[in-house]
């Protein structure tokens, strides 16, 4: 029956849409969300890519560390390169400069690029919605301050900062810390603050003048109680958003330090969790360009496909979290 | 306008003094000496290390360092007055001895014009990916925008999204490999950059993503313009749609895409050193590469401040450009 009378199926969905039980502004959204087919596709990259990084140890075919003399930049089993040397069908993407199993370091790779995406992220946020906050509900000197603060952070070419950052600190304490990964998050989170300090301060000056934060008021609510209550949970949907967009910046910007030889030091402790980061694989891979590309192409189509989800699952974000930005931009 | 334009260009003070003050704290903070590690991995005794630093004025307290930097400072052996970063003086390179980092910058070979020097490479490499992404740029937009929904359009949407996101560099690898490695089509390593053939590629990579925020900024710029009153009417008067769409609509979708060419070519300038190690460019920001790799730390504090004036300049000019496209625009806030 659907089949033959669509139009008697569309007016039953329009009722169902009428006569349909209330939903939470979250679960309208993310219906909506779902209805996007290209953030689905989004969100479906993003978590194989979850799971790769999470279960590297027992995904990866081979031991991304163990070095097999003699088999230097092998290329794969289907590659014909332009040397002559004879692939082995055990490394499914050849091996690097130490004979390492390329397939394994990539898939541990996914590891530090997850990592580096969302707990900066995270970081960034909170950061970012504090401040931003009182900036904007307390207002003036204080206001001032901080804004004149994120104008000079702005004007700072924020990739140069990270490189100073990473070379100077290199080998300090910090720098140590976790094969120089604390040093990245902080680098990381100190400058990307700022653009959600804006949006958040921007976001409570104007709903500090709605009505319903006059009635709490009104009603005596304390005003750590209206910011994080009343005003926070209407600013989110922006927050989301730019979260989504943040990861990605994120992920390239590690990958762009790692490919320069200061991002996350390789390392060659077996115990250790991060072993290698894309970036890093990718400097690697120049020295082969011919004879074994994969090394190379491999860590960057990581790359170009993750940060493409994570475009479009953000775009899916803001049409589902505010349907009246749908197609501008 | 004059005012304005003097209060945005005192402005550039404090900036630069921040970012200048921010790269020397971090840079004087690391530890050891620039010297633990020579570059050839040779140590170098305590003795020659002393007089490095005294030769390179390190033996000073930190604020007189930072100073001397900025404004200047008597050289402690020949007791003249050495002028600073006001006089666009970057300090001697650590690594390269005898050559001063402006000198490394912006001097160019001998007998050749200021384009041939790092900076104007990089200037020209910059200025031919902006050229490249407006003139290939705004006509997708406009095509998009005129077909909009249809498949046209959603091509041009596709690679506009996936150039906004995807890194330069990662596009570079693709393209290397594809052209150079597997079909031969050009050249991966090229020494001769007087060849504009040569030109092709890193202008292409370094442009892209520029190109393709271009095409969706007009292309949403012009849906915005498609449906206002004043093109109905000029369609109502019978021109010819050419001229609706070039004099009516163009003229008014481009004032948006203005505003991100300042910001972009300094983008494009200060982005282009990764693009620059992967195609041995010689321009500023593989000079830059080197630098990292050499932990020449005055070289890299001379480029990043100049980078850092070039970014302030772009988006200083781009809101002057911004007051005399746009009349509706008042600068007294």
């Amino acid at each position: 029956m659907t089949t033959t009378q669509p139009a008697t199926t569309n007016r039953i969905a329009e009722l169902n849409d009428v006569f349909r039980p209330s939903r939470s502004l979250g679960q309208e959204a993310w219906s909506r969300l779902i209805r996007n087919k290209a953030s689905v596709v989004g969100m479906i990259i993003i978590s194989f890519f979850i799971i790769l990084a999470a279960f590297a140890s027992v995904i990866a075919p081979e031991n991304p560390l163990k070095i097999n003399d003699g088999m230097r930049f092998l290329p794969p089993p289907f590659y014909k390169g332009s040397t002559n040397t004879q692939p082995d069908q055990r490394f499914l993407l050849g091996t690097d400069s130490l004979g390492r199993d390329v397939l394994s370091r990539v898939i541990y790779g996914a590891r530090v690029s997850m990592v580096v995406g969302f707990i900066p992220t995270a970081i960034i946020l909170m950061l970012g919605t504090v401040i931003g906050m009182i900036s904007g509900y307390v207002g003036g000197r204080l206001d001032n301050v901080l804004m004149r603060l994120t104008d000079v952070i702005y004007a700072f070419p924020d990739l140069l900062f990270f490189i100073i950052v990473m070379v100077a600190l290199r080998d300090s304490f910090l720098g140590r810390l976790m094969n120089g990964l604390i040093l990245l998050f902080a680098a990381l989170a100190i400058v990307n603050w700022v653009s959600v300090a804006r949006l958040v301060r921007g976001q409570v000056l104007s709903l500090k003048q709605k009505e319903f934060v006059e009635a709490a008021r009104c009603i005596g609510v304390k005003d750590a109680r209206i910011m994080f209550r009343h005003i926070l949970p209407n600013s989110l949907g922006p927050l989301i958003v730019s979260a989504a967009f943040s990861v990605p910046g994120l992920i390239i910007t590690e990958a762009i330090l790692g490919y320069l030889g200061i991002g996350l030091r390789p390392s060659t402790d077996s115990t250790a969790f991060f072993i290698t980061s894309w970036g890093a694989l990718m400097l690697d891979g120049q020295s082969a360009i011919n004879g074994q590309p994969f090394l190379l192409l491999a860590p960057a189509i990581c790359v170009a496909l993750v940060v493409l989800a994570f475009t479009f699952l953000g775009d899916g974000l803001r049409d589902a979290l505010d349907p009246r930005m749908r197609g501008t931009q | 306008m004059t005012t304005y334009l003097i209060r945005r260009l005192f402005w550039l003070i404090p900036v630069l003094l921040t970012v200048s003050a921010v790269t020397f704290i971090i840079m004087r903070s690391a530890p050891g000496s620039p010297w633990d590690t020579d570059a050839d991995r040779r140590q170098v005794d305590a003795l020659t290390q002393k007089s490095l630093e005294a030769y390179y004025g390190l033996d000073k307290p930190m604020w007189r360092q930072f100073v001397g930097y900025v404004i200047g400072d008597w050289n402690s052996q020949t007791d003249k007055f050495v002028c600073g970063l006001v006089c666009g003086n970057l300090g001697p390179s650590y690594r390269q001895r005898g050559r001063s980092v402006q000198d490394i910058l912006f001097a160019a070979p001998e007998n050749q014009t200021f384009w041939q020097s790092r900076f104007g490479y990089s200037v020209r490499l910059g200025l031919s990916a902006l050229v490249f992404a407006i003139f290939i740029g705004i006509p997708i937009g406009i095509i998009a925008a005129l077909k909009q929904n249809t498949i046209t359009d959603y091509i041009a949407l596709f690679f506009a999204t996936s150039g906004i996101s995807v890194p330069s560099f990662v596009l570079a690898i693709f393209l290397i490999i594809i052209f150079g490695s597997w079909l031969h089509w050009v050249d991966i390593i090229v020494d001769d950059w007087t060849q504009v053939k040569y030109w092709l590629m890193p202008t292409l990579v370094l442009g892209f993503g520029t190109m393709a925020f271009t095409a969706r900024l007009t292309r949403s710029a012009m849906l915005e313009v498609l449906r206002q009153d004043y093109i109905r009417t000029a369609r109502a008067k019978g021109l010819a749609e050419r001229v609706v769409v070039l004099r009516h609509m163009l003229k008014n979708a481009l004032i948006p895409v203005i505003t991100i060419l300042g910001p972009a070519l300094a983008g494009l300038v200060t982005g282009s050193f990764i693009i620059e190690t992967m195609f041995s460019f010689p321009g500023m920001g593989r000079a830059y590469v080197q630098s990292i790799g050499q932990r020449d730390y005055s070289m890299i504090m001379g480029t990043t401040v100049v980078y850092a004036l070039l970014v302030a300049v772009a988006n200083l000019s781009v809101d002057v450009i911004y007051v005399f496209i746009d009349p509706r625009i008042r600068l007294e806030e």
